[in-house]
């Protein structure tokens, strides 16, 4: 029974359940904040050009330390340069690094997590103890270690920050599988001769996804902060980029004469991991079947 | 007897994840720390050495052996307490460390008992009014806490509560003029001055104590908030609780009394786990506060790449992990009765 | 009757969100007897119960008379509630599994029912509670008072269970579905313990059940309900020439040692049943 209705309507229902998810988020006030503030931030990213009043890098050594206005809506840094403006293409830079830890650490779980799930046995033992191992470190603490053996940088930080938050998300994929592996169209489709691979890829998977995406989501608050940490210890982004962790840390030297300095970027990392923090949590609530039934 | 048995082969299986899982650890902390960049010999014998005391040098450190047999031997020096020196202090890496660890513990034992101090009771606030204004206002308050950059909000306090406001002590563990006044004899500095009678070190130890521990407190509440009330929400749905309510027990008694006080045992797990991530806040916060403790020796070592000092102290956060979550399990088991 | 503890006129029950009241004009009297309410599930006869006891936060309570001995249930604040609960009026839940706090000791369970409504010291309780667990016919009680309750047995949980909601002495006791979690071999002992104690203590019992045999056996009057209304009352003993289709039809649906072979009648459900008002 759970064979006809998951595969006829995979398609669509997952069309309806989009439309369903974002219009229950909507309805939400803080979940709304959430969407409103990933919206504004892509929006900001894509026409940074546009939107920046200065150049991000340009110098002005006449114009230090400004405080917010005269033409610098939140005031220059040590070197004069418009802190509104690295703060606006410094969004590109939190972007890059929510995307491309994405990309890595959702298929290397979802991998993981399938093929422990589906197959079980040894290969699951040994994947599932890996994760064990991850697991128990604190997530900053191992990036920040890896950062330490890659050498620091933008990319390191990145490749850091992916190697240690994929065992939570294999975690969850093998739990999915695990519901689906005896399923009967699964041993259908064993029956035919299709290769665990192919059953794996093809069945296994598109089941996982959905929660696997949510739980994406419900990284990148941790993902940007952890970021902005590594940025602010000096491992991760190197100047001059505009990354908000690290505006943060050479703002610390000026901090009590300069509050602005350390001020804006610090709220922009607020706002964003707030942002992602409350539309998860709406998402959780928007999945939870009860929380649905009941409306 | 039959379930004794069972519960001891439980035991045993238990042991031997552990001890897997600690032999990981240790593959992993060998893996980053052969991954380094700074080359070992070249820190220890110094950058104008001949050809043959680098090569000698590289040979006793057993670098030319297969890495498979490298990790045999770092596994015995680790087995016999043998964790390597500092670089850059010229001491045995365990001592640093268990010279700075008691600045740690302080920060975060305070941290940990005003986040379940909040969380605890937010959580159960949370769940006793479902769905109503004041679990939203608990909700967005929690997830405010879990959102902060910690490194900033800490900078911001600083600014606001000490250098604005004078309320409270600023970086460092006591104010300068009271430094060396106390003698070490255990390292945890409020014992310390109590133990030497002065009570203006104590003092200014507790005003510098109070922010970033309250801060790092703030920030882990968001966890424990969140889990009080889902199991809190558990409880409350239970036909027991209809039972305390029928006997004639007030709303307060009946959370408070039958609610709470199952839930405590899981809360004690909760707790455990928390505590030990607030290693991750420590790291940051202790460098903004410039506070003399584990988090600021791994940071300033990881700069300066000394490999020795940066494998151990990943180690010993793994194997601290490792232990709260060992010791939640058997609290766990201890003082839940369906588990005995 | 001769003179009614409690009386229920004309009661309506709507849960918070719901579109329609689960109780829907429900009137009847308890003196000093055994009242069985019979229905189906959803038929509105546990909310009834609860909703006596006032244990339902979210719900909308109105009636036209809802009188417990001298008092007005429906005007008393939630703290005069407290004073009613557990001691004049109390509840039999249905699963021990479930109704006992697991990882609380038994004797301190049911002790607490008395220390909540009588000053006294924690000994005193103690020795209530043992002497109550002793009527209930429970062997060794002081023993069963250091257990926990998932290492007593559901029949002994249910006692447990009826030895905390007497202990108080309270005036009227509903049985919500007392025996259903229970095996067939100790529901009828555990029913006989539950009726000896509420006639010796001339209780008013309020058994909620699905089982007509049960309510005719140990009940003096049967109110049925269908869908929140009462559609019928009657003696126990005349349970038989019951007037009203849906209780004919109830009873028609039993199976009978004896009876004949045909296939059992399948209930039927009208609409007019819905908004008929019961005599």
């Amino acid at each position: 029974m759970s064979v006809t209705t998951a595969s006829r309507l995979r398609v669509p229902a997952s069309v309806y359940a989009l439309r369903n998810i974002v219009l229950f988020l909507m309805k939400s006030p803080t979940s709304l904040f959430g969407l409103a503030v990933l919206a504004l931030l892509i929006l900001v990213a894509i026409f940074a050009p546009l939107i920046a009043t200065h150049d991000p890098y340009a110098q002005d050594l006449a114009n230090t330390l400004q405080a917010p206005g005269n033409g610098h809506m939140f005031g220059t840094d040590e070197l004069g340069r418009d802190i509104f403006s690295r703060l606006v293409w410094g969004s590109r830079i939190t972007l890059t690094i929510i995307f491309l830890v994405s990309i890595v650490v959702g298929p290397i779980g979802l991998a993981v997590g399938a093929a422990s799930g589906y197959l079980g046995g040894r290969f699951d033992t040994v994947m599932m103890r890996i994760t064990d191992i991850f697991l128990s470190f604190p997530s900053l603490i191992l990036s920040l270690a890896f950062v330490a053996a890659l050498g620091p940088s933008l990319n390191n930080a990145i490749i850091a920050i992916a190697l240690t938050s994929w065992p939570p998300i294999a975690r969850l994929a093998r739990a999915e599988a695990m519901t689906f592996r005896n399923a009967d169209y699964i041993a259908a489709a064993r029956l035919q001769g299709a290769s665990p691979t192919r059953i794996i890829v093809k069945s296994i998977v598109p089941m996982c996804l959905p929660s696997v995406l949510i739980r994406l989501t419900l990284n990148m608050a941790t993902v940007i902060l952890t970021a902005a940490g590594l940025g602010f210890l000096g491992l991760g982004a190197q100047p001059p980029l505009p990354e908000w962790g690290a505006m943060i840390a050479t703002g610390r030297r000026y901090m009590l004469d300069s509050w602005w300095l350390v001020t804006f970027p610090g709220v922009a990392i607020l706002c964003v991991s707030l942002a992602f923090n409350l539309l998860g949590d709406g998402l959780r609530d928007a999945l939870d079947p009860k929380q649905m039934n009941r409306r | 007897m039959s379930t004794r048995r069972l519960s001891m082969q439980g035991a045993i299986g238990h042991i031997g994840t552990i001890l897997v899982t600690l032999l990981g650890l240790l593959v992993l902390t060998f893996i980053i720390g052969r991954m380094m960049p700074a080359d070992p010999v070249r820190a220890m014998v110094g950058e104008d050495a001949t050809r043959e005391t680098y090569e000698q040098v590289f040979r006793s450190l057993g670098l030319d052996r297969p890495l498979w047999e490298q990790f045999f031997y770092y596994l015995g020096d680790v087995l016999t307490g043998n964790f390597g020196t500092s670089i850059r202090t010229g001491q045995p890496v365990i001592q640093d460390i268990l010279h700075v660890m008691p600045a740690t513990i302080e920060l975060a034992t305070f941290a940990i008992l005003i986040g379940a101090g909040i969380g605890v009771p937010m959580g159960v606030i949370a769940a006793v009014n479902k769905d109503r204004w004041l679990d939203h206002v608990v909700r967005v308050l929690s997830l405010f806490g879990h959102s902060m950059p910690i490194f900033w909000t800490g900078m911001i306090a600083l600014i606001v509560l000490y250098a604005k406001l004078d309320l409270v002590g600023g970086s460092g563990r006591m104010d300068q003029f009271y430094i060396g006044l106390v003698p070490e004899t255990t390292g945890f500095l409020l014992i310390d001055s109590l133990l030497a009678g002065e009570m203006d070190v104590f003092w200014s130890a507790v005003n510098h104590l109070i922010l970033p521990a309250a801060l790092l407190g703030y920030s882990s509440s968001a966890y424990i908030t969140r889990m009080t009330r889902s199991f809190m929400l558990d409880q409350l749905g239970q036909e027991y609780i209809t039972t305390a309510r029928v006997k004639g027990l007030s709303n307060r008694q009946t959370v408070w009394r039958h609610a709470f006080g199952n839930i405590r045992v899981q809360l004690v797990t909760i707790v455990a786990l928390a505590y030990g991530s607030l290693l991750e806040g420590a790291v940051l916060i202790e460098t903004v506060f410039a506070w003399p403790g584990f988090g600021q020796y791994l940071t300033s070592n990881l700069i300066i790449g000394d490999m020795n000092a940066v494998m151990t102290c990943v180690l010993i956060v793994g194997v601290i992990f490792i232990a709260l979550n060992l010791l939640s399990d058997v609290l766990y088991r201890l003082f839940d009765p369906r588990t005995r | 009757m001769t003179s009614s503890i409690l009386e229920v006129e004309n009661l309506h029950i709507r849960y918070g969100g719901a579109a329609t009241d689960a109780v829907r004009g429900v009137s009847f009297t308890l003196g000093r007897e055994r009242l069985g309410i019979v229905g189906e599930s959803g038929s509105g006869k546990s909310t009834v119960g609860r909703g006596l006891l006032r244990l339902l936060p979210s719900a909308k309570i109105t009636a036209d008379k809802l009188r417990f001995e001298d008092v007005d249930l429906l005007s008393l604040s939630e703290d005069q509630m407290l004073g009613v609960r557990g001691r004049r009026m109390s509840m039999i839940l249905q699963d021990p599994k479930f109704s006992l706090n697991p990882i609380r000791k038994v004797g301190d369970q049911v002790a607490e029912t008395y220390l909540r409504h009588f000053k006294c010291s924690r000994q005193d309780a103690r020795e209530k509670a043992v002497a109550m667990l002793e009527a209930v016919k429970i062997r060794d009680p002081e023993r069963v008072c250091e257990q926990y309750p998932h290492e007593i047995s559901g029949g002994m949980g249910q006692r447990v269970m009826i030895a905390m909601m007497l202990l108080a002495d309270p005036d009227v006791v509903i049985a919500d579905e007392p025996t259903s979690a229970l095996d067939v071999t100790v529901r009828l002992q555990v029913l006989n313990i539950l009726d000896s104690l509420v006639r010796d203590r001339g209780i008013g019992l309020i058994m909620i059940s699905h089982d007509l045999n049960l309510v005719r056996n140990f009940c003096d009057r049967v109110l049925i309900m269908y869908a929140g209304r009462v559609v019928e009352t009657l003696a126990a003993r005349d349970l038989d020439k019951a007037q009203h289709p849906y209780t004919r039809g109830l009873l028609a649906a039993q199976p009978r040692i004896g009876g004949t072979r045909a296939p059992l009648a399948v209930l039927d459900r009208r609409p007019e049943w819905l908004e008929e008002v019961s005599r």
